[in-house]
Formats: C-alpha cells, sequence, structure tokens
C-alpha cells in the first residue's frame, strides 16, 4: 500500500496519542484492580503499600507514554496499552499465587524488575532505533547468530535441563533462555534475507496442480531451518521451540514470495519430523497420551488434568481474584498461567485475553500492509506472527486443543528471558508502525524542483 | 466481604475488561482509514517533523557542479547518493541507490564520470528503459546539474 494516492495528495494517520494515554490509564488500573481484589477477597483488606504500587506501575506505565510520544509520535495507539494490560495481568496472577504458601513467596516482585529491564530495553529500541530499516544489514550474520543462540544450550556445561527440557543455559547465577532472543533476531534475518531474495523464491521453480512448487536448489534455507527445528526437537526436547521456528520461518516465506507450495512444503516437512518424533523420542509420546486422554494415567498427567478442574471450577466468570485454587496446578506462574486465570476470572476472562492478544497480531499485520518498505513489512508479519503461534500453541496447550508445548504466554508467564524479549518485540513494532503511519513528505516546496518534475508516462512502462 | 460484594466486583472487573477490548476495536475502526490531504497544505507541514535545513550551498548557482544524486519521486524517495565515479540504481541491494520501485530492473542503470562535472548514464539493458529530462536514451547520455533521470515510476535528480 502506498501512502501516495494522487499527485498532491497525501494520507495522514492521525497521531491518537490522547487515545492512547487513555487506554494506558484503564490498563494500568486493570492490573492494579486485580491486584486490590486478590487482597480483598482473600484478607478484606488492602495492604498499606498500595500507594507505591500505585506510584510504580503507574510511573512505569507514564514514563513508557511520554517517551513514545517524544520519540514515535505516529506510533500505533493501541500496542503500548495492550502490552501494559496483559503485563498487568500476569503480573497480578503471580502475586496472587505467591500468596498461597504460608510464608508467601516474592516471584511477582521478581517479575516486576524484570518487567522493569523489559521497559528499559524497549525504551532503548524506540529512542535508538529510528528506522526500522538498519536492521537489514546483516542478514547472514544475524542468521548465524541466531542459529547459535537457538542451540546453544546444547553445550556442554552451559545448557541446563529443567521440567524435561534442555532450552536453558546457566551463567553463574543467572539462567536464560535464549532461544527468547533468537526469535528476535531471526525474524530479523529472514526479513531481510526474503527481501533480497525473494524474486527468485517466489518465481523459479515448476507447477504442479496449479501450484508453484519451488527449485530444488533453493531449498537450501527452508532445510538448514528444518534441520535446526528438528536438533531442537530432538536434543532439546522442546516441541514449542521447534514449533515456532519452523512456523516463523515459513510463515515470513509465504509471506514474501505468495507462493502456496512453501507453506505446504513446510506442513510436510513439520509432519514427518513431528511423525518421527512421536515414534522416536519419549517425550512426544507423552505430551500426544496426555493431550488425548489424560485421565488414563493420573499422576503423570496431573498438570494438565489439574488446569481442566480449574476451567471447569472457574465456569464462565470464573471464582474471583484470590478465590480459586490455581495453586494446585504445577507451574501454574508459567506455562499454565492461562489456566490460572481462567479458574479466577472465567472464560469470559480468558477470552478477553486472547482478544487482547489478538488485538496486538492485528495491529502487527495491519502495520504490515501498511508499512511502505518490503522489510518493515516482513518483519511487522513476522513478528506479529510470533506472538500469535505461540500464544495458539500454549494457550491451546493448557486448553488441551492442542498437545501441550513448553512455549511462554508472552508478557504474562513469569521468566525474564521471555519478558524481555517480548517488549523488545513491542519496541520494534511500535517503531516500525511510527514509520508507517508517519506522512512522508513528497518532494515539496523546499526543493527547488518540484516544478520541474516530468508527469510520467505509464503507457510503455512494464511491471517486473 | 459478602458474596454479593464479591460478585459485583467479579462482574465490574470483567466488564472493564471487556470495555477496554470494545474501545480498542472502536479506535481501529476509526484508524482504518487516514484522511487524505493535499500535499501543499499547511496542516501537513505542520503534522512533519521539521524540513531538514537547506544546505546553504544548494541553491547558489544553477552552473555549478552536480555533487549528488537524490530520489525526487516514487516509494524510495529522499534516498541519495553522492557522486562517485560509478553509481549504479536499481532494485539490488547492492545498488548504490536502492530503489523499491516495481517498475525498475535489478540493476537498472549506471551513472559514471566523464571528465570534470558531467556523468553519463548508462541503461543497463533494463526492461523499461531509463529516461532523461523525459526523452528514453538508447546511448549513453551525458546529464549536469538540474537533469532528470526517470527510472520505472522513480525520478532522480541531480543536486549540487
Amino acid at each position: 500500500m502506498s501512502a501516495i494516492t494522487a499527485p498532491g495528495n497525501v494520507v495522514v494517520y492521525r497521531k491518537r496519542r490522547n487515545t492512547e494515554l487513555l487506554m494506558d490509564i484503564v490498563a494500568l488500573s486493570i492490573g492494579l484492580g486485580a491486584w486490590a481484589l486478590t487482597h480483598l477477597n482473600t484478607s478484606g483488606t488492602i495492604p498499606p503499600e498500595w500507594p507505591w504500587l500505585v506510584g510504580m506501575w503507574g510511573g512505569l506505565g507514564l514514563v513508557l507514554h511520554i517517551l513514545v510520544r517524544w520519540r514515535l509520535p505516529f506510533a500505533d495507539p493501541l500496542i503500548l496499552p495492550t502490552v501494559l494490560l496483559l503485563n498487568g495481568l500476569g503480573l497480578a496472577m503471580i502475586h496472587r499465587i505467591d500468596l498461597i504458601p504460608d510464608p508467601a513467596k516474592h516471584d511477582a516482585t521478581t517479575q516486576l524488575i524484570w518487567t522493569g529491564l523489559g521497559a528499559a530495553l524497549f525504551l532503548v529500541v524506540i529512542i535508538g532505533l529510528r528506522d526500522h530499516r538498519s536492521l537489514q544489514r546483516f542478514p547472514y550474520l544475524l542468521f548465524l547468530a541466531g542459529i547459535a543462540l537457538l542451540l546453544l544450550p546444547l553445550v556442554p556445561g552451559l545448557g541446563v535441563e529443567q521440567f524435561g527440557s534442555r532450552i536453558w543455559i546457566r551463567v553463574g547465577p543467572f539462567s536464560f533462555q535464549p532461544a527468547e532472543v533468537a526469535k528476535i533476531v531471526l525474524a530479523i534475518a529472514f526479513a531481510a534475507y526474503l527481501v533480497e531474495r525473494r524474486d527468485v523464491l517466489a518465481l523459479a521453480g515448476r507447477h504442479v496442480l496449479g501450484i508453484g512448487f519451488p527449485r530444488l536448489r533453493d531449498l537450501g534455507p527452508i532445510m538448514i531451518m528444518w534441520a535446526a527445528s528438528l536438533a531442537v526437537l530432538v536434543f532439546q526436547n522442546d516441541l514449542g521451540t521447534s514449533l515456532l521456528f519452523f512456523g516463523l520461518f515459513v510463515m515470513m516465506l509465504y509471506v514474501a514470495t505468495q507462493r502456496a507450495g512453501w507453506p505446504i512444503l513446510g506442513t510436510a516437512l513439520f509432519a514427518i519430523g513431528a511423525v518421527a518424533a512421536y515414534y522416536y523420542t519419549a517425550h512426544v509420546k507423552v505430551r500426544v497420551g496426555a493431550w488425548l486422554y489424560p485421565f488414563d494415567n493420573f499422576d503423570r498427567n496431573l498438570q494438565v488434568i489439574s488446569a481442566q478442574f480449574g476451567y471447569a471450577w472457574g465456569g464462565l466468570t470464573g471464582r474471583g481474584w484470590g478465590l480459586g485454587r490455581p495453586g494446585l496446578t504445577p507451574l501454574a506462574k508459567s506455562d499454565f498461567i492461562a489456566a490460572a486465570l481462567g479458574e479466577e476470572i472465567g472464560v469470559l476472562g480468558l477470552m478477553a485475553i486472547i482478544m487482547l492478544y489478538g488485538l496486538l497480531v492485528a495491529r502487527g499485520l495491519r502495520m504490515a500492509l501498511a508499512c511502505r518498505d518490503p522489510f518493515g513489512k516482513l518483519l511487522a508479519a513476522g513478528l506479529s506472527f510470533v506472538f500469535a503461534l505461540q500464544v495458539f500453541a500454549i494457550i491451546g496447550g493448557v486448553t488441551r486443543l492442542l498437545p501441550l508445548t513448553g512455549l511462554t504466554t508472552p508478557f504474562m508467564s513469569q521468566g525474564g528471558s521471555s519478558m524481555i524479549s517480548n517488549w523488545v518485540i513491542a519496541g520494534i513494532l511500535l517503531v516500525i508502525s511510527h514509520q508507517a503511519r508517519r506522512p512522508i513528505r513528497p518532494m515539496d516546496e523546499d526543493h527547488d524542483s518540484a516544478a520541474g518534475v516530468i508527469s510520467l508516462a505509464d503507457d510503455d512502462t512494464r511491471l517486473i | 466481604m459478602s458474596e454479593f460484594l464479591v460478585a459485583v466486583l467479579k462482574l465490574v472487573f470483567l466488564g472493564t475488561m471487556w470495555v477496554f477490548i470494545l474501545f480498542a476495536a472502536n479506535v481501529i475502526k476509526t484508524d482504518m482509514f487516514g484522511r487524505t490531504v493535499a500535499t501543499n497544505s499547511p496542516e501537513l507541514n505542520s503534522l512533519n517533523e521539521p524540513p531538514q535545513k537547506h544546505r546553504g550551498r544548494r541553491r547558489k548557482s544553477p552552473k555549478g557542479l552536480a555533487n549528488a544524486l537524490t530520489v525526487i519521486t516514487g516509494r524510495s524517495t529522499g534516498a541519495t547518493a553522492s557522486l562517485e565515479d560509478t553509481i549504479v540504481i536499481g532494485r539490488a541491494s547492492d545498488a548504490d541507490i536502492v530503489i523499491d520501485d516495481d517498475y525498475s530492473s535489478t540493476r537498472h542503470a549506471r551513472v559514471i564520470r566523464s571528465g570534470s562535472g558531467t556523468w553519463m548514464v548508462h541503461d543497463l539493458n533494463s526492461t523499461n528503459g531509463t529516461y532523461v529530462n523525459g526523452v528514453r536514451i538508447t546511448t549513453p547520455t551525458k546529464v549536469s546539474l538540474g537533469d532528470i533521470i526517470r527510472i520505472g515510476r522513480t525520478q532522480l535528480k541531480l543536486e549540487s
């Protein structure tokens, strides 16, 4: 979509910064409201430190809003409020689960610090990155860096195995999920690579049954990604990460080339990998069993079963903040936070959360449409697809629509790496949206040649 | 707290979340299409970032030497390259001026120095041809300050 409609006219989007401020305030209040309701419902009083919390959370939102207003006045008005709302709900739920054991835990405080760090990096992105096109420069370097990060947990001595998956690395006291950073790095690398190569990938090849399939020698990149995803699946035992990265690549190929052959090929490759993994690894078999026949093995599938009971106990409107028993589900703060929320705010609340993710993804894709340069289009589409696939896989897994894959729920799950990288993605999306919605100044009065520009004779010009 | 109050607060909370979503939907609705504004309207200037300062020498003399080649219309408007010995213009990412134009070839045209202050434009067998001041060129053509080169739907101007 070009912003120039006719000679002499330009499409201008409204800035909507005041709308954003209003929505920020509502979003921040919903998060604080969840915290207050938790305490009201469990102990009948609001703890005396509430002004601190209001100040801290409100201050964070305000700082972010002001800096967006200053640096990216044309940025999308919905992304920041949506992210703040999701993040607030996640923090409130982690705090609520903290209160269950007798000496209450303080995981929510740690998570708040991670949120602050994520927000700081978000600010670094929106202040430092004026134009997303500068990310386009090193596709191959970024690709190698991304693959290296993805496979880093396999390095002996560095990677650690937790909960059956080897996706963490540990340096000193800090543990970290490099795949979360790889997500951003690889999305940038794919976008830059595909912008450069899309013509070959889109046009060369032969047609079978009306669907274009690529040439054998153009299959290199998709095979490398497939092999890397399979390595993650087999050696790191991580279904979710593997699905996320391969899905991201295939989807971006499809967006770049508009060629149905790529997703068909990708799905077929993924199906081969998944079937092989089902027969040759114990891990996948357990997950599929827990999905289809959870009640066959109560002890092994306790987590999934407990989540289902939670949803049932929550019903339409939920038990209310602090009144359910989400603590019964193992990992309720991270992987199963959607189950905890479903129990306490019910199907109505969970649907609202899914709608919020839908909004985020829709705004990202809207930006991809509005963006003027192909790199920005692809990057925005890729990053929003990361959110979409991640939310679909984890909430689908927790609600037993799909086999459970250990992905994080963006902005909600406990965990620093995920929080930070998702805030960075939100920052990049905002930068792209600012560039896309900003009115471009066509060559105008400050250009001495405006009158001298010859009109374009398009009759003999062919689209190539 | 009474059960009634708990239920009311619960519903108020859920209601607020959905109001947020409906409000967002309304923002999306009103944001669907931008407004069309004439390029010469003062409103656009106030919306836009302040125009770049003129380099003083730009307008000094129309007979000066060309120093830069700038894209003045098309999607890549603003892209510029200072005139070195050779400049390649096209869609290729390694071109000196990368233009995002579906009507341009990958390596469309080349601008080469030929003596002091004069430059020659060569068409690199492009599909749609290269135009200098509105005339399609068939041989290397001399260009100087102020000349306009058109490639696809993109126009470039030699500037001082």
